[in-house]
């Protein structure tokens, strides 16, 4: 069987994102992601004359952005109607060492080859630029994985993808160094939102434009019978007493500096100018 | 960015930092037929409402 590389469907998440915005987009998780990311870049005190905002799948950075003291030009970057430039997260048309800012929110979890785009991104970036974003976890809509799961097992007797394999955040920091980024920083962060019924979730993420843009997913619609009973496993498995059931979003924060030379460094081995048994106030003693 | 600009002209800030998405080879602003175009590519990229369309399966192929 051939290989696709292509884990997500990019055109279908396109069309899935301007289906979102014509059912009026629901943009709870977003509005709070990008106010944590105003927050995050306030309290780094530099000026960012020319800032890119990447693949965010609406207006919500560059309206808690805008206003900004600290940041000059702002071009919104996506493949949305309303962007400054429509490009796709995995061929920017950045030149080199153009950018001081790149800023993402929600958007990077659906792009096949992560790496690929962070070297981009980071090539980019003018040296001490900034890359600054949040993107879903591995952790993201589980419950919903296992409910699919169960009932698809069940039912009809095997499984197909319905919820995408979003990165463990514990690979990401070595992703960000491979990409050549100074600094990297990455942490995680997990919200819990509750929901009347699993239906009442799944059309939420139809407005968040979140549905399934797997390739492998399957072609063909759900049964009722599977739905009905991945609803009631939902419900079983996690339900809170008061009837509602829960669904976990998992936000990885990304940070990382294109490198400069003004930036922490660790010092070469065997440059210490002072012992450290002196510094400890004990007698050196060679190990075995 | 809401500055304020002819709906068919792109910002000049945003030309200088674009480069073909496939080649990151420069791009030629072609002001007439309103398109950027890449040589090392051998592509125009068009540009909609003064907004580049940086998508190589957008692009016109050039010979």
């Amino acid at each position: 069987m051939p290989i696709n590389p292509n884990v997500f469907d990019r055109a279908l998440l396109r069309r899935r994102r301007l289906r979102a915005l014509a059912l009026g987009a629901e943009t709870f998780l977003l509005d709070r992601v990008a106010a944590d990311l105003a927050e995050r870049l306030g309290a780094v005190l530099r000026q960012f004359d020319v800032a890119v905002d990447l693949g965010t799948p609406t207006d919500a950075v560059r309206a808690m952005l805008a206003g900004n003291a600290a940041i000059g030009e702002l071009f919104a970057a996506s493949a949305l109607p309303d962007a400054d430039v429509i490009a796709d997260e995995e061929a920017l048309p950045f030149r080199d060492g153009s950018l001081d800012l790149v800023v993402s929110a929600l958007a990077l979890q659906f792009v096949n080859d992560l790496p690929g785009t962070l070297i981009q991104i980071r090539r980019a970036l003018k040296p001490d630029g900034l890359f600054l974003a949040a993107m879903l976890g591995g952790d993201t809509l589980t419950e919903l994985r296992q409910a699919f799961a169960a009932a698809e097992a069940e039912i009809e007797g095997g499984v197909s993808p319905h919820v995408a394999p979003f990165t463990d955040v514990r690979e990401m920091g070595a992703l960000l160094q491979r990409a050549g980024f100074a600094l990297p920083v990455s942490d995680v962060e997990r919200l819990t939102v509750r929901y009347s019924s699993p239906r009442v979730l799944m059309s939420e993420l139809r407005r968040m434009g979140a549905t399934n843009v797997l390739t492998e997913r399957r072609r063909t619609p759900l049964r009722g019978t599977t739905l009905s009973r991945m609803a009631e496993v939902y419900a079983q498995r996690f339900a809170d007493p008061d009837g509602k059931i829960r669904a976990t979003f998992e936000i990885v924060w990304l940070s990382g500096w294109a490198p400069h030379q003004s930036q922490q460094k660790p010092l070469r081995p065997g440059s210490a100018q002072a012992r450290l048994a002196d510094a400890l106030g004990t007698t050196e003693t060679k190990l075995p | 960015m809401t500055t304020d600009r002819p709906a068919s002209s792109v910002d000049p800030k945003l030309l200088e930092i674009l480069v073909c998405p496939l080649t990151k080879g420069p791009l030629e602003y072609d002001r007439e037929k309103q398109e950027l175009i890449s040589r090392s590519a051998k592509l125009a990229y068009p540009i909609r409402d003064g907004i580049p369309i940086m998508l190589p399966e957008e692009a016109r192929k050039l010979d």
